[in-house]
């Protein structure tokens, strides 16, 4: 901790240095409330159509909360999308920056993930490892209580001006956001697979056409693959140095 | 009538002044209690309510039962892989699939990854702030701390005068800058608070360090379940591949290196446990050993399911290395058998439960379960039923179904795991436990506390990271054997199933006893029932009068101060609870009901 190299146990602690900011976009929320999936969402839309250099990372974060705090720590530029209830009418988005977005994530807990974002940035404050730049991408929910729901037409219209608000971020920060060709197909979220949007919202799967995580089609063709690169990736679960470290 | 007996051997008295507490915080979801104090601040009366709806079961309904396990381990924030693990047990079960022991072995040690992970949390995050005081830890000496670090743990490294005031000055700056985050809502005037600042110097250090330490645990299960936060899983087995000789190429299965890599974070966290958490817990407790009120129904009536089978695909107590077992009535000579699928034997009541049954006056076995809100609040409810002022236990007063086996409250969790398994002679529980009541110097009866939960906790997480070792070497030795099988696949074709079936799958989570109840219809879930662990131990009275666990901890606990129900905390926070999954959260008409007040 304090002493950060000798506490981290990493290979890679601190002797590599590079100049590209961390960042780290991130959805909370979870799937399970209709309007409270937006931010997991919203990180699933934007990792499908997009494609980041290797200094960003877009997260599900879904109902963790604690468990979340080494990301943050690691980040640079942070941004996170998340149902808010800001007391706006439904359906409205609104950004939050810097100081303003703590306020926000715990001004009324509507998430689950109870440990309360507010907390969790706080710890990351408290290791001394805050992100420089903060961006709360917020929309007020229209429906939480339809357990087993999906986002509302209204919310989940919110989906592509959050992804311009988040684009649009990055630009101002150098980072840019190079469009997919194609966009993913729903069996490489980087969220749920089983609950992906419209496997999700169908109810009842074709498990004859839905291609499935841990399917025997896919062992079998090779369809669960290991991290492409292995130590890159423990590397970014231990935490890296920030830019300018 | 003010005063009765509960049938469970408590004395309830609602004659004193209420005090509500809602929510609980630091807490996974949503929960309220109120008391009843007596004029000597004794607690005499305790009601326990979750305060949130959990329609898990209502939306598996027609679902593909190989997918339950996704939903189900998205319910909450902190069990996720626990929830996934019960689940494919209950659908392997309904299907009569076995796995191969690989899978088993990699099950068991993600399972035990999650146990050191959550307890370790727990402890230092949730938890220790009950016996904590952060701001009376600026006023430690450094020097003092770093002697006292290393009379109690020799073996950490961090531990020097220079080190130790490094924190405090940073701790300082984060108490000046007027924001507490994580130590806010604390009562840090208040006299429960019984540690010398060098020790709360010490403790909140470790929080530093545990924040800082836990994320490497995590990495276990980002490596055999192929994602974090929320790792994959798979009826039949585990979703990864196994190549012991595969190079690093892009893609390669798991292989020595990765195996490698997890023996070291299990080295690494066994090694924390023993020189940070163990010493903590046995110098914290050295100053609160005399403070044993919370004991509740732990001396009385536990329950454990029991989990980590050595062998794949036998889970018959005597192959499971957590004990499984219930004892009743606090007679720990006898042990007795748990069988889930008897119908006799566990069984969810619902009369002060906001749910409907046809007959409220029977209990249903899971596998028969309704889960059928029914939000109504009694005659003696204070408050409006969007803002109650106060609840009126004679009625239905809580979103949790009062589970019973064989008609006894039980608690469940760490605690009841350890006397389940002292009970039984079990080798290494009770080991660590006369060990540990000989160096706080107490008698075995001390266990039966909130800090003999909060030890036992430990206790299991020392363990549990012990125990991956084996599991590890277990799981090397079988692959150099020849077999690098992590699935079974045969039935995982629908068309190969009966028309109906069904099944159970438990664990042991973090905080207690879980099992799933399913049954599959052509194909699909037909009725899905999960009887959580805060579902047992948060559970309200049942048709009997019975108190559930949470509310009898709290009887007769003397209050320091009302108005600031630290002991409250400290003893419901002991259990761990999460409300999220034993509940969920939907107030009346929509009305979101969390919002703090301590009246």
């Amino acid at each position: 901790m304090a002493q950060d190299c000798a506490g981290s146990h990493t290979s890679t602690g601190c002797a590599s240095v590079t100049d590209a900011p961390n960042v780290l976009v991130l959805g909370i929320g979870n799937l399970l409330w209709a309007d409270e999936g937006f931010g997991v969402r919203a990180v699933e839309e934007l990792h499908a159509r997009y494609e980041f250099p290797e200094n960003v990372r877009v997260m599900d974060g879904g109902t963790q909360g604690i468990y979340l705090v080494q990301y943050i720590r690691e980040a640079d530029i942070l941004i996170v999308f998340d149902a808010v209830d800001y007391g706006l009418p439904p359906a409205t988005m609104k950004l939050v920056e810097g100081d303003e977005v703590p306020k926000f994530l715990g001004a009324k807990k509507i998430s689950l993930h109870q440990t309360g974002f507010q907390e969790v940035l706080a710890m990351a404050e408290m290791m001394g490892d805050y992100p420089a730049h903060l961006l709360l991408i917020g929309v007020q929910p229209v429906e939480l209580e339809d357990y087993g729901g999906s986002l509302r037409p209204q919310v989940k219209a919110q989906i592509a001006p959050a992804i311009d608000a988040a684009l649009e971020f990055l630009a101002g920060h150098g980072i840019a956001a190079t469009p997919r060709a194609e966009p993913l197909c729903e069996d490489f979220t980087i969220a749920s697979q089983e609950m992906a949007l419209s496997r999700y919202e169908a109810g009842r799967p074709d498990a004859g056409e839905a291609c499935r995580h841990g399917d025997e089609r896919v062992i079998a063709g090779q369809g669960w693959q290991g991290p492409l690169d292995f130590e890159a990736e423990i590397t970014e679960i231990l935490g890296k140095p920030k830019a300018g470290v | 009538m003010t005063t009765m007996q509960t049938p469970n051997g408590f004395n309830l008295d609602t004659s004193g002044q209420r005090v509500v507490v809602d929510p609980v915080t630091r807490i996974e979801g949503h929960m309220r209690c109120e008391v009843n104090v007596d004029e000597n601040n004794m607690i005499r009366n305790a009601v326990s309510t979750g305060t949130m709806w959990r329609g898990l079961e209502v939306i598996l309904k027609g679902r593909d039962p190989r997918d339950a396990w996704a939903f189900t381990q998205r319910i909450c924030g902190v069990c996720t892989g626990t929830h996934a693990l019960t689940s494919v047990r209950a659908v392997e079960d309904a299907l009569g699939i076995d796995i191969p022991e690989n899978a088993n072995s990699i099950r068991n040690i993600m399972q035990l990854s999650l146990q050191v992970h959550d307890h370790l949390v727990h402890f230092y995050h949730l938890h220790a702030l009950d016996w904590v005081n952060p701001v009376n830890a600026l006023k430690a000496d450094p020097k003092a701390t770093s002697e006292l670090q290393q009379a109690v743990s020799p073996h950490h490294p961090m531990s020097s005068p220079g080190y130790f005031r490094d924190v405090q000055n940073r701790l300082k700056k984060f108490v000046e800058s007027g924001q507490l985050g994580p130590f806010k809502n604390g009562y840090w005037t208040n006299p429960a608070y019984l540690l010398p600042p060098e020790a709360d110097l010490m403790a909140v250090t470790h929080y530093l360090e545990a924040l800082d330490f836990q994320k490497e645990i995590m990495t276990t299960r980002t490596i055999f379940g192929g994602k974090d936060t929320h790792p994959n899983w798979l009826v039949g087995g585990v979703p990864c591949a196994i190549n012991i000789d595969g190079d690093l190429a892009a893609g390669a299965p798991i292989n020595m290196d990765r195996l490698n890599y997890v023996s070291g974070v299990i080295d690494r966290a066994m090694a924390f446990v023993k020189n940070v958490y163990i010493p903590d817990i046995i110098a914290i407790g050295k100053f609160y050993k005399g403070w044993l009120y919370g004991g509740g129904l732990s001396g009385k009536s536990v329950l454990a399911y029991g989990d980590i089978p050595d062998r794949a695909n036998d889970y018959s107590a005597s192959n499971l290395m957590m004990p499984r077992g219930a004892v009743i009535n606090g007679n720990l000579k006898e042990v007795h058998e748990v069988d889930l699928r008897d119908p006799e034997q566990i069984q969810e009541f619902v009369p002060h439960s906001w749910y409907s049954y046809p007959d409220e006056k029977k209990g249903l076995h899971p596998w028969d379960g309704i889960t059928e809100p029914n939000y109504v609040l009694g005659p003696n409810a204070k408050g409006t039923s969007t803002n109650i002022a106060e609840i009126d236990e004679a009625a239905k007063y809580s979103w949790i179904k009062a589970p019973r086996w064989r008609g006894n409250a039980m608690e469940v969790g760490p605690l009841a795991r350890y006397v389940v398994g002292y009970a039984s002679g079990h080798e290494h529980i009770t080991e660590q436990i006369n060990r540990t009541l000989r160096a706080l110097d107490v008698p075995v009866d001390a266990l039966f506390s909130t800090l003999g939960r909060t030890a036992a906790r430990a206790l299991e997480c020392e363990w549990a990271a012990e125990m991956q070792r084996y599991f590890m070497d277990k799981l090397i030795a079988n692959i150099k054997a020849g077999d690098s099988s992590t699935a079974n696949t045969e039935k995982f074709d629908p068309k190969t199933w009966p028309t109906e079936v069904k099944g159970v799958g438990f664990t042991e989570a973090p905080r207690g006893a879980l099992a799933h109840w399913v049954r599959i219809k052509d194909t699909k879930i037909d009725n899905y029932q999960c009887v959580v662990p805060t579902t047992w131990n948060g559970s309200p009275r049942d048709n009997e009068g019975n108190i559930g666990a949470f509310e009898a901890s709290l009887m007769n606990t003397y209050m320091e101060r009302p108005e600031e129900p630290v002991e409250i905390l400290r003893t419901l926070h002991s259990f761990d609870p999460c409300l999220a999954c034993s509940t969920h959260v939907m107030g009346p008409d929509g009305e979101e009901m969390a919002e703090i007040k301590v009246r």
